[in-house]
């Protein structure tokens, strides 16, 4: 039974496109989530409508065993769901630390502080006076995992967070979220990179064309089952 | 000398265009909505303070201790029950309410107060002056005027770039959806920056109605001084409004001097000399 975010069979539209169907997803604590899918699977779509930027038309979305279905973005963050968007996107007329503060707006308290982010990325520290425009992709990917983290979620969605980046870079990134999922907190990864995802995931779904092609545990998934799924051969 | 009195004046009325325009480039940096009904809800400040002093029997500057409050829980109420709902990526919708909203308190004010000119007194301190140099004389309540002017845009600057809630006006004004995933209600935000700009607008309004006669058809042209001060400053730059403002007086005032007709066209061929040869305006915010 999934214990912190359960997603029940949601259809999701952007005007008349549907662009989920019967979508359902579960989240136990502590875990690590992949979702996987070429372009345009929903993988975004998926993570939108659980932050609360999109709503479903059909099925229901509860979290910690409370309804979230309808809930406005502004609240979702408030119950303890963070979404590190698509692209980063900073605010880039406020500084790095800004930046940061902004995310810690909603004032939930938990572990994380300006200075335990400025710990997990030594480097945001140096350039916290910054305007968020003037960091490297890999600094701003950090700057906006930092400001995802400030508001102390129990649930944190990373959407593409190697998008764009070296691998080098991404590695780097990677190799923190064991320990950011430490703090007791489950992640929902949205990767292209599938090697990465299989890596850092316990549970994995395959999207394709708005419906879960496949799901299981990450250890268990064949690179034949998981293609099969992807491409829909 | 008398040329540099001029200027002197110029540059004080400056201050009372500045107010005008703080306002109005608040909520445009903020939501991109552009108030059309600005200048009337200027002239609305100016009769709300009138029914204060004379209801109270105070005088007007300190009567702005509650017609700000007032203009400013207006703003709220306005922007949450009204323009709210006029926002999106159409920039149309907020242009034509505002504009009939503009009508409405024209018209509304007119059925109050008649189109009789009303003017505020705030008694000796208008006639008060100091000679500043051999010739020059700085009256105090235009100086006074002035000051409240540089305050309040100091006051806006501090507020944008010093506090949480300027924070979350720039951080809206730069991307909205991903605002809210901040926990930032839009809606309230967006309110709170029209709650400030009519509280600068109650203080432009006090200060216009001590100044000189007003009545219900004046605030359009008041409108257009205030959007030639932002344009001139140049958008997004509060000190450039300040600027703007008075370049905007001392305009007004050279051509006065020259000939008495001139005073306004003087101001607007200024102002569409700077928008044809730097349209970005004088003091243009950096973007990255």
């Amino acid at each position: 039974m999934p214990d912190l975010l359960e997603v029940k069979a949601i259809d999701v539209f952007y005007g008349d496109f549907q662009a989920l169907f019967g979508v359902s997803l579960g989240v136990e604590v502590g875990h690590i989530i992949a979702v996987i899918g070429a372009n345009g699977a929903g993988k975004s779509t998926l993570l939108k409508t659980i932050a609360g930027l999109m709503h479903p038309r059909r099925g229901e979305l509860r979290f910690r065993g409370l309804a979230l279905t309808g809930t406005p973005a502004f609240n979702v963050v408030n119950r303890g769901i963070a979404l590190v968007p698509e692209g980063r996107r900073l605010f880039p007329s406020l500084t790095v630390e800004e930046n940061l503060l902004i995310g810690g707006q909603s004032r939930r308290s938990g572990p994380w502080t300006l200075a335990r982010i400025y710990d997990l990325f030594p480097v945001l520290a140096e350039r916290r006076h910054l305007p968020a425009p003037a960091l490297s992709g890999g600094q701003q990917q950090m700057a906006a995992i930092g400001r995802a983290l400030m508001a102390n979620p129990q649930l944190l969605l990373c959407d593409e967070i190697s998008l764009g980046l070296a691998p080098i870079v991404v590695r780097d990134i990677y190799t923190r979220l064991p320990q950011i999922a430490a703090e007791g907190l489950s992640l929902i990864i949205v990767e292209q990179d599938i090697a990465q995802a299989l890596r850092a995931a316990n549970h994995v779904y395959c999207l394709q064309e708005g419906r879960v092609a496949l799901k299981g545990p990450a250890r268990e998934l064949t690179r034949e089952t998981i293609s099969a799924a992807y491409f829909g051969v | 000398m008398q040329w540099f009195n001029i200027v002197v004046q110029g540059v004080l009325i400056g201050g009372l265009y500045a107010m005008f325009a703080a306002g109005l480039s608040l909520i445009f940096g903020v939501m991109r909505l552009v108030n059309i009904a600005h200048g009337d809800l200027i002239v609305l400040a100016a009769y709300v303070s009138l029914m204060v002093t004379q209801g109270m029997g105070i005088d007007p500057l300190t009567s702005l201790l509650l017609v700000v409050p007032i203009m400013a829980l207006i703003g709220y109420i306005l922007q949450r029950a009204l323009l709210n709902q006029t926002l999106g990526d159409n920039l149309l919708p907020p242009l034509l309410v505002t504009f009939g909203l503009s009508i409405i308190i024209q018209n509304g004010l007119l059925e109050l107060f008649t189109a009789d000119s009303r003017r505020l007194q705030a008694g000796a301190l208008e006639v008060q002056a100091f000679e500043l140099l051999q010739g020059v004389w700085i009256g105090v309540l235009p100086l006074l005027q002035f000051a409240i002017a540089v305050a309040v845009i100091a006051g806006l600057q501090m507020l944008f770039y010093r506090t949480a809630l300027g924070r979350a006006f720039r951080a809206t004004s730069d991307d909205q959806s991903v605002a809210q995933l901040m926990g930032l209600d839009t809606r309230h935000v967006f309110a709170m920056a029209m709650a400030f700009s009519l509280a600068v607008v109650a203080v432009a309004g006090v200060f216009l109605a001590v100044r000189t006669n007003f009545d219900p058809a004046i605030g359009p042209a008041r409108l257009i001084f205030g959007f030639e001060a932002v344009i001139i400053g140049g958008l997004g730059s509060m000190w450039g409004t300040l600027a703007g403002g008075i370049i905007l007086g001392v305009s007004q005032a050279i051509g006065a001097q020259i000939d008495p007709g001139w005073q306004l066209l003087a101001g607007h061929i200024v102002f569409l000399v700077i928008l044809a040869v730097r349209p970005q305006g004088l003091f243009p915010k950096v973007s990255e």
